[in-house]
């Protein structure tokens, strides 16, 4: 059999980038079951019978954090056959005292201490020999960035393994504590088949761990027996069981590290003199704006979003020129072509109008493709007699004349279903759902990948900390963390980016809140929708842009908070107790492996969803019951198509936010393929009445057109985001959740939206009134009930 | 006094931690342990948290669990 070895410490030693030295690309990354904590394993890159599991960097092996309750629970119940606990060099003091609790496992145990370039480069000087007897374990000097001692230590981890002595610890507690541990011992530990770990267990017992309790399925008899024993123990040496315990292990560390290293005398390290700027009272926040600025204008505004227009317009649209060659030239003769042929267009239109041609100046219409809004432009006689010229003398411009042209994957894969005569349902599979969905999956890969170079970067460089320290005082009032800002801030960009940002923030409970709130900001997408409201039923007033940004900003705060004083957001307040790591330059390697691993975790866990909810999606949209039987229907007769039916059906649920029309319904229900398509969608329905603004604008009211708009943005975002959510929650009950809290939310905004909205838009006190208020006053109780769990 | 109270750049020593569970041990757990040095370096921009030294490396602690912190000068 192979031997397992786990790799511990605190975060911020190192363990990464050792765990990638020693495996390679050998690398399996996933989540542990049901949390939303990493796990990784590898194999040795020098001996594939050796298998390396990363656990998460802990500080302790407390019951009270995610991370640490699994990577006890793994090391107590899997039982790896040694441990390789890696030490940050330059922090020995505080990295120790995880050792002296991982010592007590049982499993053999060696030492890596980590950094060792750096703490020769300080001039300290660590006696390992000393160190070694004084722990009881073999200590190896090493620094994973600089490749140095690697084979060292995986040797002597594998030698540990195969020796498979029993790791105990050479530390002994106060006489009236081991007296305790003894007791503890001797009354309840007798059935622990494996002997080495019963010191450990019973130091837990002693510190009143409730999570071994439960775990040895002690009656509430032996709880209380034992009881009797530590308070015996706290009343002698006049404090806690905890503070004694933690207290012991510090004041040993300290014995310790007095005759094992020598400090260097200095001044300021290089980090104290970045950190004195980066964080300083007058510059940290201009700093952090500009880092931020940096961060959203590459990853969102720029190369982000020519990423994303190359992946979802280029290779999952019609095609690219290469290296964007040629493109600008092309656009200006499609632009040219497309504005003679309008203004024919509009002067044929007046000819039908009027009987004859027009005399003098006429009006042509303009549509703009992403709000679907019409404009009127005038063009005089001369513009017609030019335009015709121009029609006549040019043929309308191919992307092949202008450069080279690469035909997207959809047109690539249209002309091979046309060649082979492919039956019209099929290819519309194929081509609306299948390929569409896997370019919705692949079209956001690429600017995820941007980002997370970014936010790997700033968290291997440590700023991502300092971001949180500057952030924490705002953000903490909604149950969130200072690391929540770069979620939101890529949020206005693309949710899906924001919502895998989340993965920096540590604490469960402030992700999970920040996976939630995310998508209620604006992204990109919606942009189109929130011009057409805001043209269609508000005649273009400029309000409504600003207002959908407040209404995202205000969604969060009050989700934020409500949402804090939840059952299912309950217990302990997250300690907010956090190192702010010195400050080092990544290496490259690690930067670029981290990004894959994200962008590629995203293809897996997040593309099943995306690709499934979009095939289905598209079969409601175009099959459906028409009078000549059950068929496939062309984009016009999405009236008759099932998804028409199933909006008709769920048109109810909006009746009392005042567009309970099936159009509506159905609008909302594309918008989740992405929400651009409402838009789309809104234009095809109301399009065939005519214009699709003035049959918008008759079909809402102003308060219903808000509600619509207001329910929209903050339901349910795209299939792609929610699979992203259900990536980064990496459990169903709390996709559920998180999805039913934001359709519920969206829904009782809607409402009080249009309800009271009514009221200063002159339609006068309703019942429906009674129930608007009804909703503001839930909200309220929801924002000012006392928090019950707080403690 | 707690280490709320402490100015930047002055050096303490912890004499106990008040409150229970998990912001408790976590603060114990990071080094922050009866007789231990503190140092306060800095106050962030927007007034909390607060950077300290301990133990040689740097924590940021809020107000609110420094109150948790008793110190004397």
């Amino acid at each position: 059999m192979g031997i397992r070895i786990a790799l511990a410490g605190n975060p911020n030693c190192g363990k990464t980038t050792l765990f990638n030295a020693l495996t390679g690309s050998n690398q399996f990354v996933g989540n542990w079951p049901g949390v939303t904590v990493e796990y990784k394993e590898g194999k040795y890159k020098g001996d594939k019978e050796v298998k390396i599991v990363d656990l998460p960097g802990i500080y302790s092996l407390s019951p009270y954090t995610l991370e640490e309750v699994v990577s006890r629970n793994y090391l107590i119940d899997e039982k790896p056959e040694a441990i390789i606990n890696v030490i940050d060099g330059t922090n020995l003091e505080r990295n120790l005292y995880l050792t002296t609790q991982i010592v007590e496992l049982g499993i053999p145990v060696v030492i890596a201490i980590n950094m060792m370039d750096v703490v020769e480069k300080n001039g300290d000087k660590i006696n390992t020999k000393k160190l070694s007897e004084e722990i009881g374990v073999p200590v190896i000097e090493i620094s994973a960035l600089k490749n140095r001692g690697l084979k060292d230590i995986v040797d002597a981890a594998v030698k540990a393994a195969k020796e498979a002595l029993p790791q105990s610890p050479k530390h002994r507690f106060d006489g009236s504590v081991e007296h305790a541990l003894a007791h503890i011992e001797e009354l309840c530990l007798h059935n622990v088949e494996d002997e080495n770990v019963q010191r450990w267990y019973s130091i837990k017992l002693f510190e009143r761990d409730e999570k071994i309790q439960e775990k040895l399925g002690l009656s509430e008899e032996t709880v209380n027996h034992i009881e009797k024993d530590i308070a015996s123990c706290e009343k002698e040496l006049d404090d806690d069981a905890e503070s004694i315990i933690t207290g012991e292990r510090y004041n040993y560390i300290g014995t310790i590290i007095d005759g094992c290293v020598k400090k260097a005398k200095k001044g300021l390290t290089t980090s104290d003199k970045i950190d004195r700027i980066v964080t300083n009272r007058f510059l940290a926040l201009p700093i952090f704006a500009v880092v931020m600025f940096l961060v959203y204008f590459v990853s969102v505004t720029t190369v982000g979003s020519w990423a994303t227009d190359w992946a979802n317009d280029g290779v999952f649209g019609d095609g690219w020129h290469l290296f964007a060659i040629g493109s600008a030239d092309y656009n200006d003769a499609v632009d040219k072509y497309n504005e003679a042929d309008l203004i024919i267009v509009g002067y044929d239109l007046y000819c039908e109008g009027n009987g004859e041609g027009p005399t003098g100046d006429f009006k042509y219409p303009v549509e703009d493709e992403e709000t679907a809004a019409v404009e009127y432009r005038t063009a005089t006689h001369e513009d017609y007699v030019e335009a015709m010229e121009y029609i006549n003398s040019h043929e309308v411009p191919e992307p092949e004349d202008y450069g080279v042209w690469i035909p997207g994957i959809p047109v690539f894969v249209e002309s091979g279903l046309d060649a082979i005569k492919c039956n019209d349902a099929v290819k519309g599979l194929i081509l609306d759902g299948i390929v569409a969905g896997v370019g919705a999956v692949l079209g956001f890969v690429p600017q995820i990948l941007v980002l997370f170079i970014f936010l790997a970067f700033l968290e291997a460089c440590g700023y991502m900390a300092r971001v949180a320290f500057i952030m924490d005082r705002i953000f903490r009032k909604f149950g969130l963390s200072g690391k929540s800002f770069i979620p939101m801030l890529i949020g206005t960009g693309c949710g899906i980016p924001g919502i895998m940002a989340s993965r920096t923030i540590e604490n469960d409970r402030d992700r999970k809140m920040t996976i939630m709130t995310t998508t209620f900001i604006p992204c990109g997408a919606k942009l189109p929708f929130i011009a057409m409201v805001a043209g269609a039923i508000f005649g273009g007033a400029a309000w409504v842009a600003p207002s959908a940004y407040f209404l995202g900003i205000f969604a969060i705060i009050t989700s934020g908070i409500m949402l804090k004083k939840t059952k299912i957001f309950a217990g302990d307040p997250a300690p907010f107790v956090m190192e702010l790591p010195a400050y080092h330059w990544p290496t490259l390697s690690n930067v670029l492996r981290s990004m894959w691993e994200r962008g590629w975790s995203f293809i897996k866990k997040a593309g099943t969803i995306i690709l499934l909810s979009t095939i289905v999606v598209w079969f409601t949209t175009f099959f459906g019951f028409t009078p000549d039987g059950f068929r496939m229907l062309e984009e016009e007769e999405i009236g008759m198509s099932i998804l028409a039916s199933i909006g008709k059906g769920l048109s109810w649920i909006f009746i009392p936010l005042g567009f309970g029309d099936w159009e509506a319904t159905v609008a909302s229900i594309t918008g989740l393929v992405a929400k651009e398509n409402i838009v789309g969608t809104l234009a095809i329905i109301y399009g065939a009445a005519g214009d699709v603004y003035e049959t918008m604008r008759a079909a809402f009211t102003d308060a219903s057109g808000f509600a619509f708009l207001a329910f929209n943005l903050l339901c349910a975002p795209c299939f792609a985001a929610m699979g992203a959510i259900k990536r980064e929650m990496n459990n169903t009950k709390w996709f559920w959740r998180a999805i039913g809290y934001q359709c519920g939310f969206a829904w009782v905004i809607g409402l009080i939206i249009y309800q009271v909205g009514k009221l200063f838009t002159g339609e006068g006190f309703t019942v429906g009134t009674v129930f608007g208020i009804a909703a503001i006053a839930c909200l309220l109780y929801g924002l000012f009930r006392k928090d019950k769990y707080a403690n | 006094m707690t280490l709320r109270d402490v100015k930047v750049g002055d050096t303490v020593k912890v004499t106990k931690i008040d409150g229970a569970g998990a912001v408790k041990r976590r603060i114990m757990d990071m080094g922050i342990t009866k007789g231990v040095e503190i140092y306060v370096r800095k106050i962030a921009p927007l007034g909390d948290p607060v950077e300290i030294t301990v133990r040689g490396y740097e924590l940021s602690v809020r107000k609110a669990d420094a109150e948790m912190i008793l110190v004397e000068g």
